[in-house]
């Protein structure tokens, strides 16, 4: 099942909507990486809710699609891992080093905000 | 939440056919679910049905989450691994104790050092290397056997707290 991706002003929103396929996945990162260029982009978020299960696979391509973000020059940000699923992760000792989580979509979008600012001023 | 009541079991086996032979000697229910894995696909089908299973049998949702991400982690190495497999689900019991247990099989091609590729971050396909040890440490038993070009079966239980 395909990821929706919707714009909202500055940001890109994926939702998952259910279990990945690998194949899923793949499009995701792909779609994401273009549409961050396409749609001159400054921030992604992708919302992880529906997901019951986070095994080594997908969150190894979640990490690598933020990282490939950011050297697209925008910032991504994961929303909504369950607790069963962080609980999953961390027994598993999987750490998603160096992408921001947060805890919703509410959350999220302030997180972009923030960081917005925070370039902004650096200018 | 899961915890560390039980003790964890590894018995490495040196002959895949006799831990295989074992496994299938075992007496099956008709709470037996076969699951064949041949693509990436399967795996999620296969995570869904043992997390129907686990949650019959009155497993916690965390517990659930946890079957589940082991399901995904085994039927992940056949496919990457070994190609084709099956996953074997089925309850077990233990006197008053119940219990689900997983068996990954898979005629590929084995794993030449078994204590190695239990190692945290070991990974002959440059992925993380937290398979193996990950669901070691989410399940309560874990027991594997592998011979090089015979196949791999990975055999896990958790016991309903
Ligand atoms: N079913 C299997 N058949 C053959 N080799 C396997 C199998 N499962 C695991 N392995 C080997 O063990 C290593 C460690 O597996 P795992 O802990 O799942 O990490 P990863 O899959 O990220 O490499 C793999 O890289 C692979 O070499
Ligand atoms: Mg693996």
């Amino acid at each position: 099942m395909e990821v929706p991706i919707l714009k909202q002003g500055p940001y890109l929103i994926a939702s998952i909507q259910s279990a990945l396929s690998d194949e899923d996945l793949v499009q995701l990162r792909d779609a994401l990486v273009a549409q961050v260029g396409k749609l001159r982009s400054r921030g992604v978020i992708v919302d992880v809710t529906a997901l019951d299960v986070m095994d080594s696979f997908a969150t190894r391509t979640l990490r690598d699609i933020a990282h490939m973000i950011r050297l697209r020059g925008a910032e991504m940000v994961i929303v909504g891992i369950q607790p069963e699923v962080a609980f999953a992760l961390v027994r598993l000792g999987l750490k998603l080093e160096g992408v921001a989580t947060a805890l919703d979509l509410e959350e999220g979008i302030l997180y972009l905000n923030r960081k917005m600012t925070e370039s902004g001023k650096k200018r | 939440m899961g915890d560390d009541r039980h003790p964890r079991t590894l018995r490495t086996t040196a002959s895949h056919h006799a831990a295989r032979n074992r496994i299938e000697g075992r007496p099956e229910g008709n709470d037996t679910v076969r699951v064949p894995i041949k693509s990436d696909r399967d795996i999620i089908f296969a995570r869904q049905k043992g997390k129907e299973m686990a949650s019959k049998l009155g497993f916690s949702s965390t517990d659930l989450t946890l079957i589940a991400t082991s399901i995904s982690e085994l039927a992940r190495n056949i496919v990457l691994y070994a190609n084709t497999g099956e996953i074997i689900l089925g309850t077990v019991h233990q006197g008053e104790k119940r219990g689900l247990s997983v068996v990954a099989s898979d005629e590929g091609r084995g794993i030449p050092d078994i204590q190695r590729a239990l190692q945290d971050g070991f990974s002959t396909s440059h992925s993380l290397g937290l398979g193996l040890p990950g669901v070691r440490r989410l399940m309560d038993e874990f027991e594997i056997s592998s011979e090089i070009n015979r196949g791999t079966t990975v055999s896990v239980r958790k016991w309903v707290p």
